[in-house]
């Protein structure tokens, strides 16, 4: 009886790291960071087909110009190489966040956010990604990257980033 | 939730009292009224001695009850408290005759009279209201008896009675307000559905902080709650339950699509809310109780924050179609679409005025935001504020006064609930227990 008590809790608590590693790859975008400079849960940046690779090297975000949700040339250049990785590592599952800077409505830029992940999503399927890999989100202007009140900070919060799971098929 | 029973108050003393000190002071020409204008108005003074306590039990209930009275009256702006030091006479009968010269000579224009009485757990609380230049009573005296605990709430609806006879509006004190309240820096946020009374009192959290919540409306008769929570992961709209605080997902939604910027109809039998699909948002309608979604707009722009006219016959919404947001309205069931927001900027967050005679908004320009009303065609836009950002008005359910949130800027920026009236008038800050955003407020408590 006590053995498998112990057992059980055993088999828990390994379930429980398992799941907590699935979600790591699901927060939101500053979680992701956060997790990133910890190393070794995306493992090294030094392995091409690791998620730190793919965020630090590839590049997991694109920015946008005020109220738009256009790709411009920068960014097609980022979700090109994107496209390329997620091709390369058909392993990983893709969820696209869209971010606003603070200067707007808090529901208009909700939906600005998910135009921008769904352009973000949109370009990466034109360029060969099955589009059952890639959820989006939007986060509005709710999960700001940086936290001053001016356009340094703004450019950086109007972003699409591109937070990647292990697991094949959404 | 505590239920006030009101009764009137008869009594042949006041009138006598009247009767007896004819003509010692000038009578007024017209019975107290305040006009509620756009103009500046000079605030009406009154005098409200503390209320008699008639037995020891209820000295406690007694200070309380005539400090939140006068809080509500001073705190619209319309009223101004004569102190007590100022009294010549004390009242220390509720049913003894008002010396009106005593009053008349510290120039108070309104006198409030009241006596509270506990037994047991119940409460008991009088007030009668005077004219004191004519040197009547204004209106009747009335009886509210309630629980304890629910002092605050009969404290309210003296206040509201007495601001309804002086003003002619309808009161908007015994009202709440559900919001978010918020937490943590900037970049990483905790927010909580909250519900307080109109002045900040009594808040109450009806969910943890482990989900972003968004945006709560309460439903026309004030016993629902819709809002944003990414509870599922996704943003989805939900419905609460406020006597049980128990909540639901509106509808089933297929994963990927969000749902959000949910509103009642007027008639508070369906919800209307926008669902984004593959990056397009337009707003759809569904019944409370299930049933089919019928989609309102169709176009490949942004369709969001509606809001219904209190006839339910009319929605104002926001749409980016031209470029940036602008107001539409278009007939309830859908139809033609009429842009109404006619200056430079940009406008959202459209509601409707429970009154039916204004559109309140947010507008964006040059960097700053307002809070502002214009007529339902358009005509008439007033600023009523401006600042780093100002946004999401809310009406008082007399459709005078907005509630919106205001957030200073920088890293240390956050986010507090305002309050201003429709003349620009009256700005103050909400005492919210902390930050808090996205207020919405009750119609009047049953």
């Amino acid at each position: 009886m006590t053995m498998s008590l112990r057992a059980t809790a055993l088999i828990l608590t390994a379930a429980m790291a398992l799941s907590a590693c699935a979600q790591g790859g699901l927060r939101g975008g500053d979680d992701a960071i956060n997790l990133n400079s910890a190393q070794g849960a995306f493992g090294s940046v030094s392995d091409p087909s690791s998620i730190a690779y793919f965020n630090q090297i590839v590049g997991d975000r694109v920015l946008f110009a005020v109220d738009q949700s256009t790709i411009d040339a920068s960014a097609m250049a980022v979700l090109d190489g994107q496209a390329e990785w997620l091709m390369t590592n058909p392993e990983f599952t893709a969820l696209v966040e869209g971010h606003a800077d603070e200067q707007g409505t808090r529901e208009y830029n909700l939906a600005l956010g998910a135009r921008r992940a769904a352009a973000v999503r949109d370009y990466l399927v034109s360029r060969g990604v099955a589009a059952n890999r890639i959820n989006t989100i939007s986060f509005g202007k709710e999960r700001p990257l940086e936290i001053c009140s001016n356009e340094s900070c703004y450019s950086q919060n109007r972003r699409g980033v591109t937070v990647l799971s292990a697991g094949a098929g959404v | 939730m505590l239920l006030t029973r009101r009764s009137l108050i008869r009594s042949a003393s006041v009138f006598a009292a009247a009767a007896t000190l004819p003509g010692l002071v000038r009578a007024q020409s017209r019975p107290l009224r305040l006009e509620i204008t756009e103009g500046v108005i000079e605030p009406l003074p009154f005098a409200i001695p503390s209320f008699i306590a008639r037995n020891g039990a209820a000295a406690d209930a007694a200070a309380d009850i005539t400090r939140v009275i006068a809080a509500d009256l001073r705190g619209t702006g319309l009223f101004r408290q004569i102190p007590d030091s100022a009294h010549i006479s004390s009242v220390t009968n509720f049913d003894a005759p008002i010396l009106y010269p005593d009053w008349q000579a510290i120039n108070a224009q309104a006198l409030i009279v009241g006596e509270v009485e506990q037994q047991g757990g119940r409460l008991i609380v009088r007030f009668r209201l005077f004219d004191v230049f004519s040197q009547q009573p204004l209106g009747d005296g009335l009886q509210f008896v309630g629980n304890r605990d629910g002092w605050r709430r009969m404290a309210h609806n003296v206040a509201d009675q007495v601001y309804e006879r002086i003003t002619g509006e309808t009161g908007y004190f015994d009202t709440r307000v559900v919001f978010v309240h918020e937490e943590g820096p900037k970049n990483a946020r905790l927010k909580r559905l909250a519900l307080m009374d109109y002045d900040g009192a009594n808040v109450q959290f009806l969910t943890d902080s482990r989900s972003l919540v968004l945006a709560p409306r309460f439903s026309p008769t004030g016993d629902r709650i819709i809002y944003t929570s990414y509870e599922s992961g996704q943003p989805r709209v939900y419905l609460m339950d406020v006597a049980s605080v128990t909540r639901r997902p509106l509808e089933a939604v297929s994963a990927g699509n969000m749902t959000f910027s949910p509103r009642f109809t007027a008639d508070g039998g369906s919800v209307v809310f926008s669902m984004e699909q593959g990056g397009n948002t337009d707003i759809y309608r569904v019944p409370v109780g299930g049933g089919a979604r019928s989609q309102l707009t169709n176009a490949p722009s942004i369709e969001t924050a509606p809001s219904f006219s209190p006839d339910g016959r009319q929605m104002v919404f926001e749409s980016d179609r031209t470029g940036g947001q602008q107001i539409y309205v278009m007939p309830a069931g859908g139809g033609e679409v009429q842009r109404i927001s006619r200056g430079s900027g940009r406008y959202g967050t459209p509601v409707w005025s429970p009154r039916g005679d204004y559109i309140a908004f947010t507008k964006q320009e040059r960097g700053r935001f307002h809070i502002g009303v214009m007529r339902t065609n358009g005509s008439e836009e007033r600023l009523l504020t401006a600042s780093f950002l100002d946004e999401g008005p809310t009406w008082a359910p007399n459709g005078r006064v907005l509630m919106f949130t205001r957030e200073t800027a920088g890293a240390d920026g956050a986010p507090a609930v305002y309050s201003v009236d429709i003349s620009g008038r009256n700005l103050q800050r909400v005492a919210t227990p902390g930050m808090a955003s996205d207020p919405s407020w009750s119609p009047r408590l049953p």
